[in-house]
């Protein structure tokens, strides 16, 4: 675990960069590891994508597949793909602040 | 001359090269033949790595229009089933087995072969039919579903493959 300032506030974070704790998470903060991470600015799309899987993760404990990403936030795979184009699962859920997804699919 | 081991220059750190592309073949038309390759091809896609699927003598199967709804679990010859081979043989059981897998499968997400191949296709990972296969089975692009992207000769898959780890299944 490391410590590193984020947005000007001292937030855990794991090797790979993801929030320790998903309670540290603010939408200034995700604009920050958003930039960090080859997204220049957040859009409406991006939002509608990091808000759903941070919700379902909330809601849940697991975040979504990309499958369901696909059929259920409101964005077809090919968008995400484009939105996020280093993986829509992975950084969608490091933007939303909450752990790396588990699963294979 | 030999060296002892703790004469041995401490190992060098090097940076570690990530993946960037992986092609990979999928040559058998079983369920279990095809699905790894699968799971694979979207979960590279999913990392952002770069993923082609060239599908080649029965895998090919997978992308024809009138058997890939038909695909089933490999019953018979499946030590992995631990399945007697006879109780394997009785009709019907491999449907049966396919039926319970798939089950099993959508309980965890995991989409049927025509769905995830969409799924893949639509993350921009490519689906390639092997061209000696389509010409010893006879088969036309008509045959194919449309995520199909094209019909390489090895000589095109292994250009295409330039820079990618390939992975036989």
């Amino acid at each position: 675990m490391a410590m590193t300032e984020v947005a000007g506030a001292d937030v855990e974070v794991d090797a790979e960069g993801f929030l320790v704790y998903p309670e540290d998470w603010n939408r200034v903060l995700a604009e920050e590891i958003a930039r960090e991470n080859g997204i220049p600015e957040l859009t409406p799309r991006h939002w509608q994508v990091v808000e759903f899987m941070r919700e379902r993760y909330l809601e849940t404990g697991t975040a979504p597949s990309i499958r369901s990403l696909g059929k259920e936030s409101g964005v077809p795979i090919k968008e995400l793909y484009q939105l996020f184009p280093k993986g829509p699962a992975k950084l969608a859920a490091k933007i939303g602040g909450i752990p790396k997804p588990r699963g294979c699919i | 001359m030999t060296q002892l081991y703790h004469e041995l220059e401490p190992a060098q750190e090097v940076e570690r090269e990530l993946i960037e592309k992986v092609s990979i073949v999928v040559s058998k038309g079983s369920l279990d033949g095809i699905y790894p390759a699968l799971i694979m091809a979207n979960g590279a896609r999913m990392e952002g790595i770069e993923a082609d699927l060239f599908f080649t003598f029965f895998g090919l199967d997978a992308l024809r229009k009138d058997r890939q709804a038909k695909i089933k679990v490999a019953t018979v010859g499946n030590p992995g089933l631990h399945m007697p081979t006879l109780v394997g043989a009785i009709p019907g059981m491999s449907w049966v087995a396919t039926k319970m897998m798939a089950r099993q499968m959508e309980s965890l997400d995991i989409p049927p072969i025509g769905e995830f191949l969409e799924l893949i296709h639509d993350s921009g990972g490519g689906i390639y039919a092997c061209h000696a296969t389509v010409e010893m089975f006879g088969l036309t692009e008509d045959d194919f579903v449309p995520q199909v992207d094209g019909i390489l000769t090895v000589g095109e898959f292994y250009d295409r493959s330039a820079g990618a780890q390939i992975i036989f299944t």
